[in-house]
């Protein structure tokens, strides 16, 4: 079972190497890199020269290969002889794995993928559990859907994500904690008052501020304290700064519950 | 357009905007008129500074207060005050916190009667600068009553203490007073983690500064210390009431925020032996009271901005300040008294700006919180 995700992973990352932009998100520079320099260590596969004058076909493993008779280089197979060669290929593979299945994802007629394997294998390389009343059952024949954009995210694209905002709200938390970032004039930083984004109840928001004769969102607030105890300019809403000192603010009351109009 | 609602100090600095204006060009006679004009209309408005602006000077008082004990002689009861947690920056930078201790040291000048001393609870300075220290001293030799100081870790860690002892002795001392034994301690002393880090003495006291980054080290009273209190109180009578200055709380609140004291049960157990304990800090910036065995803890309020309360480890006998609000930079702040009562316990007075007071008793805490429960907020922080 172990080899079998390691094979999907390793297909995966083969047809990842070359691509940046794969079925509609785009890659982060850093991920990028990252993905670059798998490339780079991936094996390479011997490829042998052809001995009957035909074309030499290789499979994903990196070892598996077959020659194909009368094809010159460039030309198209036809369906019937494509079908045949990669039929041989995954034979041979078979033959070299023993008791060990190949996923189709498009193969329907063999029931949806992972009907023998608990979820966690059977969404392969990783991808998100799905919990709730099925996943708990015992021996259960969990079935995950495949193919769509949610489904196609694997664990990788969770750890990039996640650098990415901790590395946002670790900005937000540089600005929130010095007067001089937030452009205060008086030596007054918001961790004074809110030490660790303490007692600023983002999830109360919207809600009516009398003090603004309006109904306030967060970002009003933090301008206001902005302008008043720190006696700093006021950013635009969507300055990067606004959208940082947010971040953090949200991030610090994680697992709080909503509750917007709360006074 | 919305009607936008300035907060007061933004109307004072429009104040000051409009005053400095008229006097930048002007002779001598003018300036005369402007300020007594500003006096008059302020006057008549019946606002004592600082409300609004005025050309006020600090007084550079010449004459030394009487920093050792006067009233040393005589019996219980008396009442004495606190200005706590000024936090000053230089007066060219921030004249709010300047404006806020002066204000407290006028609410205990208007004292009557005075109390018998007051007591400076630590954090003069925001970042422990010779400025900002000197300022401090300058402002609370306003004060009618004779000071005893108390030092913080703003005061401490720019030049580890060089410059408060100058001004204002050792940090750690006792005295007697009307049958009460006072000590004072310096009970943020921190281990070393500036050296390693091979930062320079800025660097160290904007850490210190900084409440809830996890550099600095957890705040000790320290053995050295601890051994000099066992000494100290060795020839005092268990039937003594002991009054203990500390700036951190001597117990342990909330470790994040360094609102706690890391030999808090070393020290509490010396002070077990004695039947009468009041321990009386500073640093917390909020209504903040705890009864541990026999020793009943007070925080102090500060003059410069209140702290929320921490997410865990709050006393469960403390009554929360209502939360503040920001709009009024004098929310949430404030200064007190103590009454050291006839059989040596002692209450407080949280004379909360803005707010009615609220007084705390020591029955309140003795009875674990069954009788003279003090009024509850009516909207606590979150």
């Amino acid at each position: 079972m172990k080899a079998q995700s390691k094979l999907i992973t390793t297909t995966i990352l083969s047809a990842l190497a070359g691509g940046v932009v794969i079925g509609g998100w785009t890659i982060y520079p850093r991920a990028r890199a990252a993905y670059a320099q798998s490339s780079q260590v991936s094996p390479v596969h011997a490829v042998p020269q052809a001995t009957a004058g035909g074309v030499v076909v290789e499979l994903c493993d990196g070892v598996t290969h077959t020659e194909v008779t009368g094809l010159k280089p460039g030309q198209a197979m036809t369906h019937a002889q494509a079908l045949a060669v990669t039929g041989k290929l995954m034979a041979e593979w078979q033959r070299k794995h023993p008791g060990e299945k190949w996923l189709m994802a498009q193969a329907s007629d063999q029931g949806t993928p992972g009907t023998a394997e608990p979820a966690a294998e059977a969404s392969g390389g990783g991808a998100r559990n799905i919990g709730g009343p099925g996943a708990a059952e015992q021996g259960a024949k969990l079935r995950s859907q495949q193919g769509d954009t949610y489904a196609s995210f694997h664990d990788r694209d969770y750890k990039v994500w996640k650098a990415e905002t901790d590395a946002f709200v670790a900005q937000g938390s540089e600005i929130f904690h010095s007067a001089k970032l937030l452009g205060g004039t008086i030596g007054v930083s918001c961790d004074m008052c809110h030490p660790n984004a303490a007692n600023t109840h983002p999830e109360t928001y919207p809600k009516y501020q009398e003090q603004l004769q309006k109904v306030a969102l967060l970002r009003d607030m933090i301008n206001w304290c902005i302008e008043n105890p720190v006696k700093g300019k006021t950013l635009d809403p969507n300055d990067p700064k606004m959208r940082a000192l947010e971040a953090y603010i949200l991030a610090s009351r994680k697992g709080t519950p909503l509750d917007y109009g709360k006074h | 357009m919305a009607i936008r609602h300035k907060s007061i100090e933004s109307k004072f600095y429009e104040d000051r905007e409009r005053v400095l204006k008229a006097l930048r060009n002007c002779d001598r006679r003018t300036f005369l008129k402007i300020t007594a004009a500003t006096m008059g209309a302020v006057m008549a408005k019946g606002l004592m500074p600082p409300h609004t602006f005025q050309l006020v000077e600090v007084a550079n008082a010449a004459v030394t207060k009487g920093w050792e004990s006067a009233g040393a002689q005589g019996a219980l009861p008396f009442r004495f005050a606190y200005i706590s947690d000024a936090h000053l920056y230089e007066r060219t930078l921030n004249q709010r916190f300047v404006r806020a201790i002066v204000k407290a040291v006028d609410d205990v000048n208007a004292l009557d009667p005075q109390p018998d001393f007051v007591l400076y609870g630590g954090d003069l300075a925001q970042l422990g600068s010779p400025a900002q220290l000197e300022m401090g001293r300058q402002i609370l030799m306003g004060l009618k009553a004779p000071v005893k100081m108390m030092v913080g870790e703003h005061d401490w860690f720019l030049d580890l203490g060089e410059k408060w002892q100058e001004l204002f002795g050792p940090p750690t001392y006792s005295f007697d007073w009307k049958g009460v034994h006072v000590v004072v301690l310096q009970s943020v002393y921190e281990k070393d983690f500036w050296t390693a880090r091979k930062m320079t003495p800025e660097e160290r006291m904007q850490t210190v500064a900084g409440l809830d980054n996890g550099i600095q080290s957890r705040f000790q009273v320290g053995g050295a210390q601890r051994e000099w209190l066992k000494k100290n109180l060795a020839k005092v009578p268990v039937t003594t009431p002991i009054l203990v200055f500390s700036h951190s709380p001597l117990y342990k609140y909330y470790r994040n925020w360094n609102f706690w004291t890391e030999d808090a049960e070393q020290v509490q157990a010396i002070l077990k032996p004695y039947n009468k304990v009041t321990v009386i800090h500073g640093h917390t910036h909020q209504m903040l009271m705890n009864q541990i065995g026999n020793i009943s803890f007070y925080g102090m309020l500060s003059t410069a901005w209140p702290w929320p309360y921490a997410p865990e480890g709050l006393p469960p006998l403390t009554i929360q300040m209502n939360r503040a609000d920001p709009f009024d930079q004098f929310d949430g702040c404030g200064d007190g008294q103590f009454n050291a009562r006839a059989d040596g316990l002692v209450d407080t007075i949280y004379n909360l700006w803005d707010r009615n007071p609220v007084t705390v008793k020591a029955s309140y805490l003795t009875s674990g919180g069954k009788v003279d429960r003090p009024p509850a907020p009516q909207f606590a922080s979150y």
